[in-house]
């Protein structure tokens, strides 16, 4: 299987380790990843504002940089969530169409993809509160929201359920939006940092050492505002810890 | 998995500014109020924080909902507040549906029906008037906003009418009707208490359920003591409901007529339906002998049956409630009374035309979307400085006007959590993301924007420029002293801390480490 790593652009320029996780992760279970060095983004930040007709370049450059592979994985729900659903600003072609359909974030991959059922070399005796971003929650669908009358079910879950000596904490609204939903961060300060100091508080009253997520936008989002207001809990994304990483 | 120690402390109605459902058990049986703790607690400090107004209104001007809700957040009692009273009915919600094996097919059953009305509107319409008028209502038409506020001044001069009674309604919100009747000289009372103390406060609605959401009962104190005259020190909520009841009831058991909304309205037997909790439609229907009900023309349901459906829904999905106290069937005049309903459109046959934007006419007004919405809850419903706010506001408020709306579709993260919530199945937050769209093709963004975006849109799909900057970005944050990061230029600084920038970058990594093995 060759599969063609796609490291959205604020994990390449911030958390590098949270791509070389993910490279490792995928190489350590047998298959060939290939990381394509033209790559930039998904063209979801313009998207999300309403320019779509700003994304045709980037869209077009994503196709050209991930055609071919048998799958494209992203350690991102949001940006993936863009691909899948809204990647419409060039045209549809069948080599457009079949890049789209190949790319999984990275939780869904492993869980439903390569159907992983063993992480024995991951350890991470902490205390964790786990934060579903709200792209891979309601729109990947990796766990059952809330809001829904429906079985309950959580890939990220399942996932992490298979790493030794890790706790579960539960915060009172565990699928709350943390505030930053990529250019709201900025255009919205306000309610934005508000929802953010929200929910380090909500985690941190539940215990948590950690908050860990698929998508490190939002954890980048929430280091922000829990370093601002003094809440001292530390941040890890899951790649990392199924990865082996020890703290 | 270990149980959220503050569970137990998370009750959100003890914040409750307004009278609640517990207010019986404070009667002691000799007829006295218990004079309980949270009632009578009086705050130690001098003056109570005062509340947040809403969005500054500039004529057509863009409305800035983003300085209106930052200003929300500034008083912290009020978000906090009001954050957690809405958040405590999603709960109540959430419950509920659990109690319901069968809630999602409900949903998928109401949405289906609403979606087989509105693609027949002119048939149930037409069936639903002809049955009306058989059971001797009178049926009139109105093609916006000014044409029914004509007709229903024109009843009330038939009938030499100078005072009307009525239910909250949020269609008679969108009419201006209030500001019109004082322009032609007839006084209106509110009956549904909150709708009353926006009323008295020359306040909009902040919410469609519960419409003074967003006030303290301090608030409601200040605002009473002005309007009514009673002890600005006291804001105990037994005091100010029974004082509000004392200067109402009189005023409504002298109207001359009364005026309710709908909920719903059945096309087959030509009768509508009224919900509320303080049965005050009940009195305003019933008391004066004239009843006029405004309603919206995507109201119909085809039959009585699928009524079943929709009240189930409905209060559930508002309250966290099984039900209304009040569900009151409307079929015709009471004896020697008369009874018009007004047929309303403003703008909601051209809504009906647009093909991403039709199915926000299945809205049922439950405000499930406001109350789960993590930005609504954080700003207070008068930050969007118009007559419907949270989600199913910032994908209607543009179909009455696009320029002056224009920003209210950006205040949202795209959760979606407001779709899961609907029990009408609108898919709210696509069509947030729809209006962006529309919004930008329309050009009624901000120039800045637009050039931001251009640049981001040349710059990312340009890997060698791209490389460029990240390296300067990198530098820069690096070695740039704290006042230069954290300025208000910065909106990202202004209350978050930037992230640090590490050594490498993932791409340069790669190419250190695995330099052979690249396309």
């Amino acid at each position: 299987m060759r599969i063609g790593l796609f490291i959205p652009c604020y994990i390449d320029a911030f958390f590098p380790e949270v791509g070389i996780a993910t490279l490792k992760l995928l190489e350590r279970l047998g298959h060939e990843v290939v990381y394509p060095r033209d790559q930039t983004c998904c063209g979801q930040p313009m998207a999300n504002a309403g320019f779509n007709a700003e994304c045709a370049d980037t869209e077009a450059l994503f196709v050209r940089n991930f055609s071919g592979f048998d799958y494209v994985v992203a350690p991102s729900g949001s940006c993936v969530h863009h691909v899948r659903d809204n990647f419409d600003a060039i045209e549809q072609t069948p080599e457009v169409k079949e890049v789209r359909a190949r790319t999984y974030e990275l939780v869904e991959f492993l869980h439903d993809i390569l159907k992983v059922d063993a992480f024995p070399w991951a350890r991470f005796p902490h205390r964790v509160g786990l934060h579903n971003s709200c792209g891979t929650l309601r729109q990947l669908k990796h766990a059952r929201p809330s809001e829904l009358h429906e079985p309950f079910y959580s890939k990220p879950m399942d996932l992490l359920s298979k790493v030794e000596g890790i706790e579960f904490v539960t915060p009172a609204r565990p699928d709350e939006c943390c505030g930053f939903g990529g250019t709201f961060s900025v255009f919205e300060e306000a309610v934005s940092a508000k929802m953010g100091y929200d929910k380090v508080s909500d985690h941190a009253r539940a215990g948590a050492e950690y908050i860990v997520s698929a998508d490190m936008s939002c954890l980048m989002h929430q280091q922000g505002c829990a370093e601002r207001i003094g809440v001292p809990i530390k941040f890890i994304h899951i790649a990392q810890i199924l990865n082996g990483a020890s703290a | 998995m270990s149980t959220h120690p503050e569970q137990s402390n998370d009750d959100g109605s003890k914040l409750h500014p307004e009278p609640v459902a517990h207010d019986d058990d404070a009667m002691l049986r000799d007829g006295r109020r218990l004079d309980h703790a949270e009632a009578a607690s009086k705050p130690l400090r001098s003056r109570p924080e005062e509340q947040p107004r809403g969005a500054k209104i500039r004529g057509n001007r863009p409305v800035d909902q983003v300085e209106a809700a930052a200003r929300f957040i500034a008083a912290p009692e009020h978000e906090k507040m009001h954050d957690e009273r809405l958040w405590d009915l999603r709960q109540k919600r959430d419950q509920e549906m659990h109690g319901i094996p069968e809630w999602e097919e409900l949903r998928t059953l109401a949405s289906a029906i609403k979606e087989h009305t509105l693609t027949h509107l002119d048939e149930y319409l037409e069936q639903f008037e002809a049955n009306a008028r058989s059971n001797g209502i009178h049926v009139h038409w109105a093609r916006d906003a000014a044409e029914h506020n004509r007709i229903v001044h024109g009843i009330l001069s038939d009938h030499g009418a100078k005072s009307l009674i009525k239910s909250k309604s949020m269609l008679t919100e969108e009419c201006g009707f209030r500001p019109y009747m004082a322009s032609v000289g007839i006084e209106v009372i509110e009956t549904d208490l909150g709708e009353r103390i926006q009323q008295l406060d020359n306040e909009n609605p902040s919410h469609v359920v519960v419409p003074a959401v967003h006030k303290l009962r301090t608030d409601v104190a200040e605002v009473f003591a002005r309007t009514l005259g009673t002890d600005p020190g006291n804001s105990d909520v037994h005091y100010l409901a029974e004082a509000q009841r004392e200067a109402n009831r009189p005023l409504i058991l002298a109207a001359d007529a009364g005026m309710t909304g709908a909920n719903f309205v059945v096309a087959e037997t030509g009768s509508f339906v009224v919900c509320t909790n303080e049965g005050n439609a009940d009195l305003s229907a019933n008391v004066p002998k004239l009843h006029i009900a405004s309603i919206g023309i995507e109201k119909l349901i085809p039959r009585l049956g699928d009524l079943a459906v929709f009240i189930r829904l409905l209060s559930r999905s508002a309250l966290g409630s099984p039900i209304t106290q009040y569900t009151s069937h409307f079929r015709g005049p009471r004896a020697g009374g008369e009874l018009h309903v007004v047929l309303v459109d403003n703008g909601r046959s051209e809504r009906l035309g647009m093909a991403e934007f039709w199915t926000s006419l299945k809205c049922i007004r439950c405000g499930a979307c406001m109350n789960t919405c993590p930005v609504y809850r954080r700003s207070g419903g008068l930050s969007y400085g118009a007559t419907y706010s949270g989600p199913i506001g910032l994908i209607i408020d543009p179909t009455f006007n696009a320029r002056k709306y224009s920003n209210l579709p950006f205040a949202s993260t795209l959760n979606g959590s407001c779709s899961n919530v609907c029990p009408v199945k609108i898919n709210i937050h696509e069509q947030i993301y729809a209006w962006r769209r529309e919004l930008v093709n329309q050009h009624e963004v901000p120039l800045a924007k637009k050039i931001a975006m251009k640049a981001a849109g040349a710059l990312l799909s340009r890997p060698a420029a791209y490389r460029a900057a990240i390296a300067a970005a990198h530098v820069a944050l690096a070695h740039l002293p704290r006042f230069v990061i954290y300025n208000r230029l910065n909106a990202w600084g202004k209350h978050r801390e930037v992230p640090h920038p590490p050594k490498q970058t993932f791409h340069s990594w790669y190419k250190a480490n695995r330099g052979g093995n690249h396309e």
